[in-house]
């Protein structure tokens, strides 16, 4: 982890602050940095502003009509604020959107193949990729030349993520990859995710819900609530915070509670103020 | 063979012809709609304004003239050139891109975002602006398209199908323009469909239609596939317009042509090239035999109704139309 920690900072968000609409105030200034090659984890409940903290890094936040009002957002130095996602996937970074986004009418393949819209290495390198990312994703190999809006919701996910990394990236944004799977698939999902980092050298910013899984395989992460970063920290000191495990994990010292009472718990206790 | 049925050949065949330019305009509205899910009313004024500019270009007319001469006070009409119809194509192909660019940069960029039906509304403006601003730049009057397609009955194929009939029939007559007409909406249709499945940025037009945020985040540039779509509709409207205009003259009427498409659509479904193809088939011959076999039942006129009532029927039982994409549930 030490050697992560040293690593270059990628990604550095300072302090943003982000409306919708020109009037729903959504993030309250956030800041957070992303080593190179290292696992960032953002979690935090619904509505805690985690999509649009990737959003607003990837910039498809203006077709959603929101804005960047306050803060910067820097790649390697360089402000991106004001770059179009395009321009954002050819510098390396891209988002996988949350809830898998698959053009359903394209086969597998050509969802693939999107991917590497932006490439402009030729044919033998897209193919080398392509075979990368069937080697990965050996399920998608099988089912390449069926539609991509028959595919189940574990293989969406894997082709959003496959597509993805026909871009050539240097980071991804991963947007709820565990969303709406069976417990198993998320555990595959993240697995992939490793690999990718450490055999790749991908780069990840995922936001998740899921904490326990989140926690276990990244290797630093940043807790939002209500458009606010709350806490921060490593990944294992993240796990062993008796308030991280009372509030996201589900378990406290007198062990593991009923779901009622922790939300009623949470309620009443502020906390970190 | 008794002459009834080879009438109603002949009728089917002449239907299959006019059907050919009803799939022409209907292509148009197709792509649009797909790519982008609007329903470009405009689509029709395009196949107009592309013929007069067609015209335009091919005598040397000077663009503006009326204008140009009530505020300056000079008498230009022609720039006295006459440009083979092959570069008047061409150059007239440029200016439909060069439409394409405006429209993208002037209307659609503002508009992203918001519901489709403001959108369908802006195609509707875009339609009257469209309208006078043709007029005012090619001059309102009845204009002659020839790019040199041969017109009239074909000799040839009266004689060789003469035999089929006895003393009263004369064989089939079918126009040659049809005929062309024919060949090129074909080729038009087969590099439609290479286009669209078989290259980068086909591919990249139909990950738009599927997921437009999606397509953004995966790099691709929304406002470059829209103009390439508006061109690429734009060149399907000025070969409609070729084909409409050599048929029955440039002018007002050309327009409305667009209104034909729309049951087209509800019968290929909107979402469909080859729907629009088979549609307008459809349309066309059904058309043509209904007027044939029931019009001198119910005095006649039934062209005007019966393709809505066909699209109507169409709606209510199979409301994507016969190829229209199915809508993807997974459950």
């Amino acid at each position: 982890m030490s050697e992560t920690a040293k690593a270059q900072t990628l990604l550095e968000v300072n302090n943003i602050e982000v409306i919708y609409n020109h009037v729903i105030l959504v993030l309250k200034g956030v800041s957070l940095k992303v080593p190179k090659g290292g696992i960032t984890a953002l979690l935090g409940g619904n509505g805690a502003g985690k999509s649009t903290t990737l959003k607003s890094i990837s910039n498809l936040l203006r077709s959603e009509r929101g804005e960047v009002t306050k803060g910067t957002i820097q790649y390697r130095g360089e402000d991106i604020s004001t770059l179009s996602p395009a321009a954002l996937v050819r510098r390396g970074v891209i988002q996988v959107m949350e809830g898998r986004h698959c053009f359903e009418h394209l086969t597998v393949e050509e969802n693939l193949m999107t991917g590497a819209y932006t490439r402009g290495d030729g044919r033998g390198a897209v193919d080398t990729d392509l075979q990368m990312v069937y080697d990965y994703f050996p399920r998608l190999k099988e089912r390449r030349k069926s539609q991509a809006g028959y595919t189940s919701g574990g293989e969406q996910q894997m082709i959003a993520i496959g597509r993805a990394l026909m871009s050539k990236p240097e980071t991804i944004l991963l947007d709820e990859p565990s969303m709406g799977l069976a417990p198993q698939l998320v555990e595959e999902i993240f697995a992939i995710v490793k690999n990718l980092n450490e055999k790749e050298g991908a780069t990840f910013l995922l936001a998740e819900q899921n904490t326990n899984v989140a926690l276990r395989f990244a290797h630093y992460g940043y807790i939002l609530e209500s458009g606010r970063v709350v806490m921060d920290g490593p990944a294992a000191d993240l796990r062993e915070n008796p308030d991280v495990k009372e509030f996201y994990l589900g378990m406290s010292d007198e062990g593991r509670k009923s779901f009622r009472d922790v939300r009623s718990y949470r309620r009443r206790k502020r906390w970190l103020a | 063979m008794p002459d009834q049925l080879l009438f109603a050949i002949e009728v089917t065949l002449n239907g299959l012809m006019a059907g050919v330019l009803y799939s022409l305009v209907a292509l148009g509205f197709v792509l649009i709609f797909k790519a982008s899910g609007v329903f470009n009313y405009a689509q029709g004024v395009m196949a107009l304004f592309a013929a007069m500019t067609l015209v335009g270009i091919q005598k040397g007319q000077v663009p503006f003239s009326h204008l140009i001469n009530s505020i300056l006070g000079t008498d230009l009409h022609y720039f006295g050139w006459h440009i083979p119809a092959l570069i008047a194509i061409v150059l007239t192909a440029g200016v439909m891109v060069l439409f394409a660019w405006i429209v993208e940069r002037f209307v659609l960029k503002h508009l992203v975002n918001q519901p489709d039906i403001i959108l369908f509304m802006a195609t509707i403006g875009l339609t009257y602006f469209m309208e006078g601003f043709g007029d005012l730049m090619w001059g309102p009057d009845l204009k002659k398209l020839d790019v040199g397609l041969a017109q009239g009955g074909s000799l040839w194929i009266e004689e060789h199908t003469a035999f089929l009939g006895g003393d009263g029939f004369y064989g089939f007559f079918i126009d040659k323009l049809d005929i062309a007409a024919t060949v090129v909406a074909a080729l038009l249709v087969t590099a439609l469909i290479m286009f669209s499945q078989y290259t980068k940025q086909g591919r990249a037009m139909r990950a738009v239609a599927d997921d437009h945020q999606a397509a953004l985040s995966v790099g691709i540039s929304l406002r470059f596939i829209w103009v390439l779509v508006w061109s690429v509709a734009g060149f399907v409207a000025l070969v409609a317009g070729i084909m409409w205009g050599a048929k029955s003259g440039v002018q007002f009427s050309l327009s409305l042509i667009a209104l034909k498409a729309l049951p087209v659509l509800m019968l290929g479904g909107f979402t469909s090239i080859p729907g629009a193809i088979v549609g307008g088939l459809i349309i066309g011959v059904g058309e043509k035999l209904f007027e044939f076999s029931v019009g001198p039942l119910i005095g006649g006129a039934t062209e005007n109704w019966f393709a809505y009532v066909l699209a109507l029927l169409f709606l209510v039982f199979r409301p994507q139309g016969l190829f229209g994409e199915k809508i993807i549930e997974r459950v």
